[in-house]
């Protein structure tokens, strides 16, 4: 409980520093101090495995990347402009933020909640309900991902 | 509860000072190193009242005093916070990986088990990859915040080499997991116990050969030495990511790059060349695959499989060493090459040929 309290404050001051300073470098810092922290929920959570992925993609690899971009293109020399979609994102803002609420308030009865068993969280039963309960909605995510790497690629040659 | 407590730390304690002190000893190692190899004399000039007779000891006390003294220079336009945050994150990760590289079998002292191995993660693999992942951060950020192009350039071509390689290395690694059939570090190296053939020890570099040379020339890439240090490149950029780091600080870095290599031997030991396991060495002392036996007692056994631990991680240790020293620098782009065109396909292929592998074996076995 101690535990959870420390990492939840870092994690929410961590996410706050996400969108204070004025460095765009010490945004994304904070952002993978962020992802950091939460994976470290996840593992007090009994779900080692999730957090050592969040880990190694968030923060390993999509957070370095996104270093990367800032550090070539330099955004502090760039001009704010309007955000295109930013009413849409809006409400989508607004709606995630109700349905956190609503899960806040939500108490399941002691009938209702699972119990963890054994192995619960590790690679087996990962693996296990991914490629036999849930096969479809992950090979549609591999899909969308190929789509977005031949989009990229697309759009790189063209440029070009 | 408290033994219990005072057990983990112990142990945590144990491994952190070996890896810091190694890492220590690494940096003379290499100065006297490649002074044999460049036929020079080396590091010599350390010498408490008079006696420079041990040079090892000296140079360790002088080496780090010398440092510590000097001034800690920050430049007027960089960012304060993260110049001095970087070189901690550089240090990190290496010295966590570390945690759950089982260094020993159960130790059983005075009825009590002990687990040579500080942490046991059923996704111990996945955390070394994790950890791994994290180390590109200083190198980006202290290059980023030393606002020198210079440090900017060896950043940019450090994260561009690290994620290349890492990848390399992630899917050299899945033959071996494959073969064992686990994540478990500990559980692997049990696994190198068997014998093939009734002789041959089934340690990973005899099953998986391939899987050894990529994983070992990634983790090497991922140390950015010689002959893969283009983030440094002294004759190009200066001195990359750490132009603009001096005293203590420039410490830390450079202890980080000792320590990573240490880390890399200790998973090349623990992945391919069985851990703490010793030739026909069994819980009860040898049994020769040429008939005859020599029994040992357990603590005998547990001594010397903490020993062929040591060896064998000091002996990668020297190997990085002499590559770095006898191998010319890959130009920017053959780095790349190697990466993403030799080993990621020949990775890949592998992966491939051990899964067939073992569905054919598997069918075979049993029709």
């Amino acid at each position: 409980m101690i535990l959870f309290l420390i990492l939840a404050a870092l994690s929410i001051v961590s996410s706050l520093l996400v969108i204070c300073p004025r460095s765009v470098v010490r945004n994304a810092m904070a952002l993978a101090a962020t992802l950091f922290f939460v994976a470290v929920l996840f593992v007090t959570l009994d779900a080692p495995m999730v957090g050592a992925l969040q880990v190694l993609v968030y923060a390993g690899a999509i957070m370095i990347l996104i270093l990367f971009v800032i550090m070539l293109l330099n955004p502090a020399a760039l001009e704010a402009r309007p955000v295109a979609w930013g009413m849409t994102g809006s409400l989508a803002a607004v709606a995630l933020l109700l349905e956190l609420v609503a899960i806040f308030f939500y108490r399941p009865s002691s009938a209702e909640q699972p119990s963890v068993t054994v192995g619960f969280g590790g690679p087996e039963a990962l693996a296990q309900s991914l490629f036999t309960d849930f096969v479809l909605p992950f090979e549609i995510a591999s899909v969308l991902l190929l789509v977005a790497i031949i989009g990229a690629v697309a759009l790189a040659k063209r440029e070009g | 509860m408290i033994i219990d407590f005072a057990i983990i730390a112990a142990k945590a304690f144990l491994v952190l000072f070996m890896v810091l002190n190694l890492a220590g000893v690494l940096g003379w190692i290499e100065r006297k190193g490649s002074a044999l190899i460049q036929d020079r004399i080396g590091a010599n000039r350390a010498s408490i009242f008079g006696f420079a007779g041990m040079g090892l000891v000296n140079t360790l006390i002088a080496d780090p005093i010398k440092f510590l003294f000097k001034e800690d220079f920050i430049p007027a336009t960089g960012d304060r916070l993260l110049h001095t945050l970087a070189p901690c994150l550089a240090l990190f990760p290496a010295l966590v990986t570390f945690a759950v590289i089982p260094f020993g079998d159960v130790l059983v002292l005075g009825g009590r088990e002990i687990n040579l191995q500080v942490a046991n993660l059923n996704i111990g693999v996945l955390y070394i990859f994790a950890m791994a992942s994290l180390g590109v951060y200083g190198i980006v950020i202290g290059a980023w915040a030393s606002n020198n192009k210079f440090s900017l350039l060896g950043g940019v071509r450090g994260a561009a080499q690290m994620i290349s390689y890492e990848i390399a290395m992630g899917l050299s690694v899945m033959g071996v997991l494959m073969v064992y059939g686990t994540l478990e570090p500990q559980q692997m190296v049990r696994a190198q116990g068997e014998l093939l053939g009734g002789w041959l020890p089934a340690w990973g570099f005899f099953r998986q050969p391939v899987a050894f040379l990529l994983f070992f020339t990634a983790a090497v890439a991922e140390t950015k030495r010689i002959p893969f240090d283009v983030p440094e490149g002294e004759s190009e950029i200066v001195a990359g990511y750490h132009t603009e780091y001096s005293g203590g600080k420039f410490l830390m870095f450079f202890a980080g790059e000792f320590a990573e290599i240490v880390t890399a031997a200790g998973l090349v030991t623990t992945l391919f060349f069985g851990g703490w396991q010793v030739p026909w060495l069994m819980r009860d002392g040898f049994h020769f695959p040429w008939g005859g036996a020599i029994v040992l007692s357990p603590l005998a056994v547990t001594v010397l499989q903490v020993a062929a631990f040591t060896l064998k991680v000091v002996f990668f240790c020297w190997l990085q060493i002499l590559l770095r020293w006898s191998l010319p620098r890959f130009r920017y782009d053959q780095v790349m090459r190697l990466g993403w065109k030799m080993l990621l396909p020949v990775a890949l292929v592998n992966v491939v040929v051990t899964a067939v592998w073992i569905v054919l074996r598997e069918r075979l076995s049993n029709p």
